[in-house]
């Protein structure tokens, strides 16, 4: 696939290329929108219209032609459709969204649009954001650019995709157990999801409320830190949004700031004094001998920019999966019950009276993998039972979280580890037990689970389905609003290394 | 605890989720299978451990904040109308679902 984002390295080259006049915006985006209908085996996008493109395409241009062009005038990115979005469909993957018009744009994707930024459109996601490989959408599976058997991860699976094939420069993305971080991992593309409230909730289509954190994916780190600053900021209309972050206000800046001081160290050991936890939970049974080769190269390079290796113990990593199958449903069968078929979404045809029609309608708009979570969510929470398992997960999760804190406190400044056990597995190739497919979850839940930033960057290639080569992603993991370090060093390492600039269909 | 066919029918009910006979055996299976995973959690030990509900409160104490109670720009008949385009059925402002009180 020769695509034509192939010829920009990232968001900077870009730029430099729209503010020269070599291409103006509204080219380049009936360019992509050209490129995204030729890739529609891809099935990443759910929704493109091209006249509300273009003419945010028109906004961009006449800011170039009056030199007040920003950071992010002009670059073409889309939303993953969990964001509420004005004039694009927005369905969460879902038939029970089938036919909602958002009369509103999420703060999110606001913030983008302000940032003069050119949205090509929605992209597929697992239903409400559960599942782990874009299987569980109502569109169908999207494939993977490196190999199109396989899954590009999930739920954010079509953000991965679109920005992997090059048909974007960068995606949004939602991340509650790991749906930023697993799919940027197994699409070989960089992803990073924020301290817990730093980034805006509001018309962020809620699945896990305590969990849900908006993130961004693009090509790299340097790209990251731009789109990720620009979603930052406090939001009154979100109840758990952050006003300030250790004393620095919430704000697009504060990220940038920090990334720009931590990357000013022109010397050959940039990475001089800092202190790499690698938990020995991250490296047991289960994780694939090739991934771990190549996580361990990965922390080889950073040792040489520098940075020291330390063991730590994250001795309740394996509790993470059982407590966020207990909160995760709890919070998503509470936060689904608004989908009543009185004032929006999917209505059945036939009922016989008020109970009837909503159990009718929710049993028809939602999927297997939804009305499964709901079950058990409603079940955790059912009476005689919410002290005995939502309770306990709770506490379980503050044990999760102290883990981090004391890891923190004195032994490192960054933790690292692998994203996924395994490559990307084949479309359909899940098994038939539920818990299986979460296990995979396991380097990203607790992450969640503790609010904490993490990024994932590639860093090589292991063989998957057909023996084909396929990404491998590096996890890092930061304390609170150290959002700017993680960023900084993921930079460092990309330029010593080559992995983010690979693009399937060349040679790896 | 493995849950039974009475436990899966009442919590559809309270789930709002209809569950058809010929779908109870599978996900009968599978929910004890989930509840067996879960089910780890009862063996550790969280005494004097308080539940984390707000991540950051591992940090502070987290206070939610509240707004003023007081009419937004979108309280308008216009706006209103607006926002109820994606209701199933509509009447003078109001949403529509069937008969409850004969």
């Amino acid at each position: 696939m020769a695509l034509f984002l192939d010829q920009y390295a990232d968001i900077i080259a870009l730029r430099q290329a729209l503010d020269n006049k070599q291409i103006s915006v509204k080219e380049l985006t009936q360019t992509l929108l050209g490129e995204i209908k030729h890739h529609a085996n891809l099935n990443a996008f759910v929704d493109v219209q091209a006249d509300l493109s273009l003419a945010q395409a028109e906004i961009a241009e006449q800011s170039i032609a009056c030199g007040q062009a920003g950071a992010l005038t002009g670059i073409p990115l889309a939303h993953k459709d969990i964001f509420v979005t004005e004039g694009w469909r927005t369905t969460a993957g879902s038939r029970m969204l089938a036919d909602y018009r958002s009369p509103f744009d999420a703060t999110v994707v606001q913030a983008l649009l302000k940032a003069q930024t050119v949205s090509l459109g929605k992209l597929s996601c697992d239903e409400f954001a559960m599942g782990s490989g874009n299987e569980h959408a109502a569109t169908g599976p999207v494939r993977n650019p490196w190999d199109l058997d396989v899954v590009p991860g999930g739920s954010s699976g079509g953000s991965a995709a679109a920005v992997a094939a090059g048909l974007v420069l960068g995606a949004t993305g939602t991340d509650t157990g790991g749906s930023v971080r697993q799919p940027a991992a197994l699409s070989g593309i960089c992803g990073i999801k924020p301290t817990y409230g730093v980034a805006s909730r509001f018309g962020m289509i809620a699945y896990a409320s305590s969990l849900d954190q908006a993130g961004v994916m693009a090509r790299s780190a340097a790209d990251l830190a731009l789109l990720l600053d620009a979603i930052s900021g406090f939001d009154p209309r979100d109840a758990t949004s952050i006003e300030t972050c250790r004393a620095v206000a919430n704000a697009p800046g504060r990220i940038l700031s920090d990334y720009t001081r931590f990357n000013n160290r022109n010397n050959t050991q940039p990475l001089a004094g800092l202190r790499i936890g690698v938990p020995n939970e991250y490296f047991g049974d289960g994780l694939n001998n090739d991934v771990a080769q190549a996580i361990d190269q990965a922390l080889v390079v950073l040792e040489s920019l520098g940075a020291k290796r330390v063991s730590i113990s994250l001795p309740n990593t394996a509790l993470s999966i059982p407590a966020y199958y207990v909160i995760a449903p709890a919070e998503a069968s509470s936060n689904l019950a608004r989908y009543d078929a009185v004032r929006y979404g999917h209505r059945t045809e036939t009922y016989t009276d008020l109970a009837d029609m909503s159990a009718r309608s929710r049993t028809e708009g939602f999927g297997e993998e939804v009305r499964k979570r709901i079950m058990i969510g409603t079940y955790v929470l059912s009476h005689g039972y919410y002290d005995a398992y939502y309770l306990q997960a709770q506490r379980v999760r503050r044990l999760i979280a102290q883990d981090f804190q004391r890891a923190f406190a004195d032994q490192c400044d960054v933790i690292m580890g692998p994203v996924t056990p395994t490559v990307a597995p084949a479309i359909g190739s899940l098994s038939t037990d539920p818990t299986a497919e979460w296990l995979g979850d396991i380097y990203t839940l607790s992450v969640n689970l503790a609010g904490l930033p993490g990024l994932s960057v590639p860093c090589g290639f292991a063989p998957g389905h057909r023996s084909q080569p396929l990404p491998v992603g590096l996890q890092m993991i930061g304390n609170y609003f150290d959002e700017g370090r993680l960023l900084a060093v993921a930079h460092q390492f990309q330029l010593v290394t080559d992995w983010h600039q690979r693009r399937p269909g060349a040679p790896t | 605890m493995a849950l039974t066919e009475t436990d899966i029918a009442f919590v559809a009910k309270l789930a709002r989720l209809h569950v058809t006979p010929d779908q109870q055996p599978a996900l009968k299976h599978e929910l004890n299978l989930v509840m067996g995973l879960i089910e780890q959690l009862q063996s550790i030990d969280t005494k004097g451990i308080e539940p984390l509900a707000h991540p950051l409160s591992v940090l502070h104490d987290i206070e939610l904040r509240l707004r003023e109670d007081e009419r937004l720009a979108t309280n308008t008949i216009a706006q209103r109308d607006h926002l109820m385009q994606n209701a199933p059925a509509t009447a003078d402002g109001l949403f529509l679902v069937p008969r409850v009180i004969e």
